[in-house]
């Protein structure tokens, strides 16, 4: 007989995700990804002054507080079909690929690698093994016998304590869990260094951001940083020539670190590029703008069919009709008002109508969005896709650096094809953090060569017409696409939507019905022990999901007879 | 991490110097009383001088981002809309053995990534700050700017609160005369 799984709450960092399944045979036979906080920064936004709503947008979410201050200026600049200047948008482009990094590595390091890293298996390693096998794949200065026997000494230290109960709910000794010891034992250590690095990454936002959490420095029209290479209050060659330091740090351990770690953990677990998949139509859009009006982009993006390359279609420009016009929302399966059918942004409604978890009506708090009533997968998986597709040569170059080093692991070739997995998009992710890492170098240098040239412009003024306009913005985030949808009447807003990524992906049953991302991608992924998921829980791991953006809080039960299981829920259990 | 010689006189270049004591707000200030922590942190920072050893940040609902600003710190006052049973708009504080029950027990939407954090440092083996939590009952968590008139109406007395504590840790403030 089928058993219910439900995992609650499913993320490790902000927000509330649930997903139920049901198990059958040793394998999921039905899948609900559900949101379980309401959200409404429409209600907030409205009758507000348009250049005050990023202020707003970045408070939706802790984690995604740039990329929200980001999207919204855009939306506002296009509704006024406004210039931004070149050092504006290289700033931008520094603090959006810096946070990117951050992101990525958190997500790999922190928030996942838990999920297949034992980490009581590492203290049975060899440290000496642990360096050779470490050595025999990087050079990085790190990977020695002795900083690996301090790392095993340490986590004696803090096992023997006996509140190991710190990490994720205990899924060391999991039979799903296959990484000898040694490995264990590179990547503990290799967590570590991670908190220095991401911190590093974030420092270069808040250098050029002036504070973080919450960066400072922008406004509809550019940026607020003053550039003057003497004065201290602003972007001087100090803080230039820092941000490039901490740059060239931050390549090392994404190349030596973590795209080798992501090639062994790939390598070593090739059965999980068989699950995973789900939706295969990927959806990114390009980023890095090159000119004043967003028509040339570092970053291409576009829309992917089917998993086929062959039909990638190219999203060109911040006026791109074929964006604008393909996303539309559902909210059927939806805690809202509906019965109009799946509407486009500008048009949407949020009303809230909460009945109950109805497995065959409504049971989340989040939205269904579709690109021309397809479901896309987004994140770095749909970008790496896109970027491939599209030609990007740093892209290719990266990708197939990671494949290789898979390859030589494994001992057989590995696939393109295998991208389109729960491994694959810790993959992809690693790729994009390696592009992210190049584009930081050429946006540095665009930007020091531009103020060469002795252009200081930062801002335009934003003049907002009587009448109505609208306009959009987007932005490939570190969960990918990020829009947001603003209608704006005499100077005031009068409707606002964010369509978030976690919406992409966590949103549940469409017009159609048809199944969201982590719904699909949970279709028969093998489930070894009911009472502990963890396959379920690396499958939607692998998207990172981060919820707080797609909804707000609200707490709802289920009477149903099911095994509760909570993913990070004995994170709490720590005595400090 | 490597310091170039030329940025020393610049203060937000500084890596590794913090100031040994933080005054971290928590909240979302889009869900009316759940700002609390920040709207508290937003009033100290017009309302006082601090001494050099103090910083007054006001973290959101940040997540990892906010290891950057524990690491390094003999003190952290965390302001935030707590829930303990008590009443509405119930001044709380938290010492000592109460502060883990507070991230054991899902009293706060943002603990989670907090205690990430914690739990990274501990098992570094690195020294853990010195927690005290303070706050509000909250009364309402609906989607909105603003607060509550019962836990608004207890803003000034937590931020008072907060004086006090950094009073008792010896870095008492200065309040800003207005003119």
């Amino acid at each position: 007989m089928a058993k219910r799984i439900v995992v609650d709450p499913m993320t490790r960092i902000e927000g509330h995700l649930r997903v139920d399944c049901e198990v059958d045979g040793g394998k999921v036979t039905k899948a609900w990804s559900s949101g379980q906080m309401w959200r409404g920064i429409e209600l907030i936004l409205q009758g507000r002054d348009p250049r005050d709503a990023w202020v707003y947008t970045q408070r939706i979410c802790g984690v995604c507080t740039t990329v929200h201050a980001i999207t919204s200026v855009r939306a506002v600049e296009n509704a006024l079909n406004l210039e931004v200047p070149l050092n504006a948008q290289y700033i931008r482009n520094l603090i959006i690929a810096a946070h990117g990094v951050h992101d990525h590595i958190v997500h790999f390091y922190h928030l996942s690698a838990l999920d297949w890293v034992d980490i009581v298996s590492a203290l049975k390693a060899d440290p000496k093994k642990a360096a050779q096998t470490a050595q025999s794949l990087s050079d990085w200065h790190m990977n020695s016998e002795q900083h690996f026997r301090e790392v095993q000494t340490k986590l004696q230290s803090f096992v023997d304590t006996g509140q190991l109960g710190v990490f994720a709910s205990g899924y060391w000794g999991h039979p799903a869990m296959k990484l000898p010891p040694e490995i264990n034992l590179l990547a503990v250590a290799h967590y570590f260094q991670a908190l220095d690095y991401q911190r590093r990454a974030n420092k270069i936002v808040s250098v050029l951001g002036s504070k973080t959490p919450h960066i400072q420095n922008l406004a509809v029209g550019g940026v607020a940083n003053p550039i003057n290479l003497d004065s201290q209050s602003t972007l001087t060659l100090e803080r230039l020539y820092y941000i490039k330091n901490v740059i060239d740090e931050l390549g090392d351990f994404i190349h030596k670190v973590y795209m080798v770690d992501v090639a062994a953990v790939g390598a070593l677990y090739a059965d999980w590029t068989k699950y995973g998949a789900g939706v295969t139509n990927y959806l990114s859009v390009p980023d890095m703008p090159l000119d004043t009006m967003g028509t040339q982009f570092e970053l291409p993006g576009g829309y992917i069919p089917n998993a086929d390359i062959g039909q990638f279609k190219a999203i060109t420009s911040y006026n791109d009709e074929y964006f604008e016009k393909g996303v539309k929302e559902s909210v059927k399966h939806a805690w809202y008002k509906g019965g109009k059918g799946a509407l486009h942004p500008y048009d949407g409604e949020t009303i809230p109508e909460y009945t109950d978890f109805q497995d065959d009506a409504k049971y989340s708090w989040v939205k269904a969005p579709t690109f021309y009533d397809e479901r896309a997968q987004v994140g770095p998986l749909a970008n790496v896709l896109c970027m491939v597709a599209a030609g990007h040569e740093p892209t290719k170059r990266n990708l197939d650096k990671l494949l290789k080093l898979v390859s030589t692991v494994l001992g057989s070739e590995i696939p393109l094809s295998a991208l389109h997995s729960t491994i694959g998009r810790h993959a992809a992710r690693c790729v994009r953090t390696a592009v992210l890492y190049e584009s930081l170098q050429n946006q540095w240098k665009l930007l020091m060569e531009n103020i060469g040239k002795g252009d200081y412009d930062t801002f335009n003024r934003p003049v907002f017409p009587k009448g109505e306009v609208r306009g959009y913005g987007y932005h490939e985030a570190p969960r990918g696409v990020l829009s947001h949808w603003t209608v704006i009447k005499d100077g005031k807003i009068s409707n606002y939507q964010c369509v978030v990524p976690s919406t992409w992906n966590a949103g549940p049953r469409d017009e159609n019905d048809k199944l969201g991302p982590y719904e699909a991608s949970l279709m028969d992924n093998p489930v070894a022990d009911p009472e502990k998921p963890l396959e379920v829980i690396r499958t939607v791991h692998s998207f990172d999901p981060c919820l707080a953006c797609a909804i707000h809080m609200v707490d709802t039960r289920t009477k149903e007879e099911v095994v509760r299981v909570h993913a990070v829920g004995s994170q709490c259990g720590v005595a400090f | 991490m490597q310091i170039l010689p030329f940025i020393q006189n610049d203060p937000l270049l500084q890596d590794n110097q913090v100031q040994p004591v933080l005054v971290l707000g928590l909240g979302n200030i889009l869900m009316q009383d759940e700002g609390i922590g920040v709207r508290a942190v937003q009033q100290l920072l017009r309302d006082y001088e601090f001494p050099p050893e103090v910083e007054v940040l006001d973290g959101g609902t940040a997540g990892m981002a906010l290891y950057e600003h524990i690491v390094n710190r003999s003190h952290v006052i965390v302001i935030d809309a707590v829930k303990t049973g008590r009443e509405p708009g119930a001044l709380v504080k938290l010492e000592n053995d109460e502060v883990p029950a507070f991230f054991r027990n899902k009293v706060s939407p943002h603990q989670m990534a907090l205690s990430d954090i914690l739990a990274a440092l501990k098992i570094g083996g690195e020294q853990l700050p010195e927690i005290v939590v303070i706050g509000v009952e909250p009364a309402t968590l609906e989607t909105g700017l603003d607060m509550s008139d019962l836990v608004l109406a207890q803003l000034d007395a937590l931020v008072e609160k907060a004086v006090e504590c950094l009073g008792g840790l010896g870095f008492a403030p200065q309040a800003v005369t207005r003119h």
